[in-house]
């Protein structure tokens, strides 16, 4: 147990045993990938057509705001080779799913559908359609388990978007809640702040939105004001989940070289926006 | 190997594969904390049942596997199931002479005792407090008793297992 918390070495037998649950953890999907498929089977003819319509209106959407988005994206990369900086905008992306699998209560762990077979890698990255979930600790071959950013070992360095004010946001424990302890009682920072990757720390890509401020406190009798944030994901909605691979500087650059044309191995995948907004917080 | 002493080994196998997906099958958040320990209550009942083939050892590895599944510590559930299959293989003679209530009391002990281990390394790794309704399953599962026993020994009854 004491290896397995302070070192590393039982992550390969961690991976070589996480096979012999692989059945198990099959076993429990299979009720809810069976039902799923009844519904898609059994959908009616409106039904579909409903949802051709509103996903086409999404799409829509989505490829407007891309054309800009590309024009940018490329101007950004010119701009910054002009001065110099190495910035990366290029990312591989895959699309997971969730493995209907409840894990510890007291711990805020998924399970994903894609391991080692997929090149996936501890450390790596995990978003959805809103913002950052976050970071996969133990892959096996064909599953893998990740930590989200509410749970209370994980830590996220972030930045508020509006300014650039760096700090770090902690998991309290609670699905809808992040805490931001080291920020002074005068620092700038807003209710409603949008705090975004500030991609120090190496393991998340800078930029992606993480959470919104939405209560701060400022106590003159302590050193650091009292900042809570409400993660922009859907943390326990969502079941289709982005993987991202930083990308590396040339193949952006490449990308930049034939102007036009959008980077390769951006895969973008859109969401339904299915679920209702009730509160799922009952933790 | 005897081929009659390992007779119906098959039947003990498929019940803790039934605990084990039990333990991660997917409930509504509201009944999420309240889980029964199944993997507990399966593995005290064979200790009572046949002590002399199901044990610590077995304890040990479904413990790993309860581990595997629910992403905690490699080794927690796998201590703390150990242990109480060792207290239980201890105790069995008596136990299995009290009266079914009596039996649950134990049975409240021993997966309080359960959870306190893995507790008692959770917070050895630092991880906060849990809350109060922390202890549910253990209450659960001792009000699950009476069912668990029964269904299993006719389960046991059925196949002949010995």
């Amino acid at each position: 147990m004491m290896m397995d918390h302070r070192q590393s070495h039982l992550e390969s037998v961690r991976a070589a045993l996480s096979i012999v649950v692989y059945p198990i953890q099959l076993a429990v999907e299979l009720p809810g990938s069976v039902t799923g498929w009844f519904r898609e089977s059994l959908a009616t003819r409106r039904e579909l057509q409903e949802e051709n319509v509103s996903l086409q209106t999404q799409l829509l959407m989505l490829k407007a705001q891309r054309q800009k988005l590309e024009a940018l994206e490329v101007e950004n990369i010119r701009l910054r080779e002009l001065l110099d900086s190495s910035f990366q905008v290029g990312e591989k992306i895959l699309v997971a799913e969730l493995m209907s699998v409840n894990l510890d209560p007291y711990k805020h762990q998924i399970v994903i559908n894609k391991g080692e077979l997929d090149r996936i890698y501890p450390g790596q990255p995990l978003l959805d359609a809103d913002g950052v979930m976050g970071q996969v600790v133990h892959v096996g071959p064909y599953t893998s388990t990740a930590v989200l950013i509410t749970d209370t070992s994980h830590a996220i360095p972030v930045q508020v978007n509006r300014n650039g004010l760096r700090t770090i946001a902690l998991g309290s424990g609670t699905i809808n809640r992040l805490e931001l302890p080291y920020l002074p009682n005068n620092s700038d920072i807003l209710i409603g702040d949008l705090l975004i990757t500030s991609g120090l720390g190496g393991r998340f890509p800078p930029g992606y939105p993480v959470a919104m401020v939405t209560a701060i406190q400022q106590d003159p009798g302590q050193a650091f004001a009292r900042i809570v944030a409400t993660p922009k994901a859907k943390l326990d909605r969502s079941r289709e989940v982005l993987l991202v691979w930083p990308g590396d500087i040339d193949a952006a650059l490449a990308a930049s070289a034939n102007a036009g044309k959008q980077p390769a191995e951006a895969d973008i995948q859109v969401v339904p926006e299915g679920e209702p907004d009730s509160d799922g917080d009952s933790e | 190997m005897i081929t009659g002493r390992n007779h119906g080994s098959g039947v003990i196998i498929a019940t803790f594969l039934a605990a084990l997906v039990l333990t991660v099958v997917p409930l509504p958040d509201w009944l999420r904390p309240v889980r029964p320990d199944w993997v507990g209550l399966v593995l005290i009942y064979w200790c009572l049942a046949l002590p002399d083939r199901v044990g610590v050892v077995t304890g040990w590895f479904t413990g790993l596997l309860v581990d595997l599944l629910t992403g905690t510590l490699l080794g927690q559930h796998a201590m703390a199931l150990a242990v109480i299959a060792w207290l239980t293989l201890r105790l069995h003679q008596r136990i299995r002479l009290f009266p079914v209530w009596q039996q649950a009391l134990i049975i409240l002990v021993l997966l309080v005792l359960h959870q306190l281990l893995a507790l008692w390394v959770d917070r050895f790794i630092g991880r906060p407090g849990p809350p109060w309704y922390y202890w549910t399953p253990s209450l659960l599962g001792m009000l699950l008793w009476p069912l668990i026993y029964s269904a299993l020994r006719t389960l046991r009854r059925s196949f002949s297992v010995n």
